[in-house]
């Protein structure tokens, strides 16, 4: 049997098993913490920080989706500082990157009373579409940086390993090597990454097309040459 | 795409086929010596040879500065654009030589052969405004004939090394190198003979008494960080020099490995010998070639001696090192993105805990120490923790480096008993101000630290007293600013540092260092919207409270104090 760990959340003393999460925990007394970056199936690498709490002793904030709990933890959920923190990096978010098809960070984006609009002038990262396959489109004007479909390609699910990085800091972009369109990859069109892709950044190229107002027989004619193309390969 | 001959890389691949990814950065540097850049045809050798994905070696390339995706010139040249040079005069030194290869452009010469960028600090802040002309430093690049410059024909500069004591400094700044005989003459590599006749834990034990901190910025105690490593239960365990120095204004540990070399590995090797430790990794970043060089020279030496390597001095004791050479990311100098960058990674921060002593590089049990901690532990296991605490304060005791830099007569490296007041340091040492000219401020701890006033000019330099003030000691670095400086002009060069620098990984950090320059750079011009102040306080407390890594939590600092001093800076002026 597990080692039961008693710790206090927003006032309430809960029990939980050894090495679970500050945000398992949390669930577990009926608290949601927020999240942007954490998929229940790839690594949590911590990065998009809305998940932070303060932990009592902590110099700075605490992200929990990867923090374990420990015996008299004490962890408030929504203290100013939390709250300042999630609104500003949301804030920073909508000032950067298209969220029109992020449903769920739109919501926290009301949620926390940020403004869409907080950072003017500041500089998007807008992207042209990426359209080189037929499986799916890469629109990156829309993608938030959570890591998941390189994590998905690579250790995650895949062993593809047909992504990764190029540029750091805010001009990081998920890129194949020296941007190769996605068939001269070792891209396997699995889908992984379509389908953990939070913001429609990664889309099926047919869902792509009747959103463009494509008929599905116009979608059938127009794509008939790529999908024979494959074929004979 | 041009062709290229990859038998020239073959039996370079070779020599580090074993290694696996660990070898990327190896590689991908002799890739660049070979054909100029990362070539991509080569890449693919790479990455047969070493087992890597391309899209990896691909994200690597592109997350270093000095890896080049495309074709550069035969000569680079990187121009210093930080605050120190740029005090000095670095943009007129950038916009000469970019001048200079337009030039040669119009004259049909060879129009390739040169690439002229702004690099980040390169850590010659006492020889400002200086450049590194393909690897090479040159000082008070504003005073040298672009022909002297371009070929790489002026000399390297020497460094500038006082003080009140030299205990760390003793061999350095003499005009050379102090190599393995002249060191051994000097006593040295005493405290590893009496270290290697002890118990571990009494090693151990002398380093928790002498009260050493870490010297990189974070102070966190040696000796404990040794025991942890120590007592964690492991087969292999690292240890690991971080010389990945690029906090804007320092120059310490270029200094001590260009002049003393020995007097680090010597600690180093003390290290291992304390918390068990076979193997070593000595991590200098990409922009220091010639410490590469020397270090590289010493350890041949000591292996040769028979001071390093099998049976260290016929104790049984066996450790190796293997020196690393970053590729520019300022970030590598935190940690656990140190470890990534040797295990062949982007310089992403890892997440903690858990912590290094448990899990650190390849995930084995690690002490990763700055290069003036371990130049301290010679000198403590050869003198013992009392003699040693005779130096400096009681809840800070020592000797103590500072980069002294900016508007100061004679600026250079100082070693001094931690306790002096700023004011000795800047007034005495340093000589003061240039003629009719008066202190305006200084920024302590460098681009990640803080700015203060005439206001603490005699406040100690110990950890206790900087800290009841509200300043960070960081790793020494003190920048002085006299009273005809633009402080806007400052801040700006900070937080162009800081967006350029940061790695991407954290919300916080990545969009944060970003909106903080898009601020800066609207107040230096004057014209800040309403609510700026308002919106770099926010943005900076987001940085600060809630980034992954260090980098993240003080990439506001500066600008916060500076928004406490000189308010009236971040709004608009009255018209």
């Amino acid at each position: 049997m597990a080692d039961q760990i008693t710790l206090t959340i927003d006032g309430q003393t809960i029990q939980v098993p050894a090495g679970t999460t500050i945000h398992k925990a949390a669930l577990q007394a009926g608290i949601q913490i927020p999240t942007i970056c954490y998929h229940d199936f790839c690594t949590a690498n911590a990065l998009c920080r809305i998940c932070v709490v303060e932990v009592e002793g902590s110099r700075t904030l605490v992200a929990s989706c990867v923090a374990k709990v420990s015996n008299g933890m004490k962890i408030l959920t929504q203290t100013e500082r939390v709250l300042q923190a999630r609104k500003t990096i949301l804030e920073m978010l909508a000032a950067s990157v298209d969220l029109s098809e992020a449903d769920d960070i739109q919501g926290l984006i009301e949620e926390y009373g940020a403004s869409s609009t907080r950072f003017p002038d500041a500089e998007r990262r807008e992207m042209l579409v990426i359209d080189d396959n037929p499986m799916y489109i890469r629109d990156y004007s829309k993608c938030i940086l959570c890591w998941r479909c390189v994590q998905v390609c690579a250790e995650d699910a895949q062993y593809t390993f047909a992504i990764n990085f190029s540029g750091r800091g805010y001009e990081t972009q998920i890129s194949t090597f020296f941007d190769l369109p996605l068939p001269e990859t070792t891209c396997v069109f699995c889908g992984q990454c379509v389908g953990v892709c939070p913001t429609g950044a990664l889309k099926p190229k047919r869902e792509f097309m009747l959103e463009l107002g494509y008929t599905p027989d116009e979608i059938m004619s127009l794509t008939r040459g790529e999908r024979r193309r494959r074929m004979r390969r | 795409m041009d062709e290229i001959n990859l038998n020239q890389l073959k039996p370079r691949l070779d020599e580090l086929a074993g290694l696996g990814r660990t070898a990327l950065l190896p590689a991908i540097h002799a890739v660049q010596e070979l054909y100029g850049y990362a070539h991509p045809e080569a890449l693919k050798e790479v990455g047969r040879v070493l087992n890597v994905p391309l899209a990896d070696i691909y994200g690597v390339v592109n997350f270093y500065t000095l890896f080049y995706a495309e074709p550069v010139g035969k000569t680079i040249i990187h121009v210093c654009g930080d605050p120190a040079c740029a005090m000095a005069g670095a943009d007129s030194v950038l916009k000469m030589a970019n001048q200079k290869v337009e030039q040669r452009i119009l004259d049909g010469q060879l129009m390739e052969t040169i690439t002229v960028e702004r690099s980040a600090c390169l850590g010659l802040c006492e020889h400002a405004p200086a450049m590194l002309v393909q690897g090479a430093a040159v000082g008070q690049a504003s005073q040298r004939i672009w022909e002297e410059m371009a070929e790489g024909r002026s000399r390297r500069p020497h460094s500038i090394v006082g003080g009140d004591i030299s205990i760390l400094t003793a061999n350095c700044g003499h005009g050379h190198t102090t190599y393995l005989n002249e060191f051994k003459a000097r006593g040295g590599y005493a405290g590893l003979r009496r270290a290697i006749k002890m118990d571990p834990a009494d090693v151990i034990e002398m380093v928790k008494a002498s009260g050493l901190v870490g010297r990189g910025g974070a102070a966190f105690p040696t000796g404990a960080k040794w025991e942890g490593a120590a007592k964690a239960a492991a087969d292999q365990k690292y240890v690991v020099v971080n010389a990945d120095e690029a906090e804007p204004g320092t120059f310490k540990d270029r200094v001590m490995m260009e002049d003393d070399p020995h007097r680090i590995l010597e600690g180093l090797i003390i290290a291992a010998y304390a918390i068990g430790a076979s193997k070593g990794y000595w991590y200098i970043r990409g922009e220091y070639a010639y410490s590469f060089q020397v270090v590289g020279k010493a350890i041949k030496e000591a292996k040769a001696a028979g001071i390093l390597g099998e049976d260290i001095l016929g104790t049984g004791f066996n450790f190796d090192v293997e020196v690393r050479r970053g590729a520019g990311a300022y970030i590598c100098g935190e940690e656990t993105a140190l470890f990534e960058s040797i295990e062949g990674k982007r310089g992403f921060p890892r997440v903690k805990p858990p912590f290094p002593t448990t899990s650190g590089l390849f995930g084995m049990p690690t002490v990763i120490n700055n290069v003036e901690t371990l130049a301290n532990i010679p000198f403590i296991l050869e003198h013992g923790a009392k003699t040693y605490r005779y130096y400096g304060t009681e809840k800070s005791p020592g000797p103590k480096l500072f980069c002294v830099s900016g508007d100061v007569v004679r600026p250079g490296l100082y070693e001094v008993p931690f306790g002096v007041s700023m004011r000795h340091l800047i007034f005495g040492l340093a000589g003061g101000m240039r003629e009719g000219r008066t202190f305006k401020a200084a920024l302590v701890g460098g681009a990640a630290g803080a700015f203060t006033n005439q206001e603490h000019l005699d406040t100690r330099l110990s950890f206790e007293d900087l800290r009841s003030v509200g300043l960070p000691l960081g790793s020494g670095v003190i920048t002085v600013f006299d009273d005809t400086r633009i402080m806007k002009e400052i801040l700006l060069r900070l937080t162009h540092f800081f967006a350029e620098e940061s790695c991407g990984k954290c919300y916080p950090c990545q969009m944060g260092t970003q909106r903080q320059y898009e601020i800066m750079q609207r107040i230096a011009e004057g014209k800040p919207l309403p609510d700026d102040i308002n919106r770099l306080t926010q943005v900076g407390w987001t940085m600060t409270d809630a980034s992954l890594c260090g980098l993240g939590q003080t990439a506001a600092s500066a600008i916060l104090s500076a928004i406490k001093i000189w308010p009236e800076l971040f709004v608009a002026e009255r018209a």
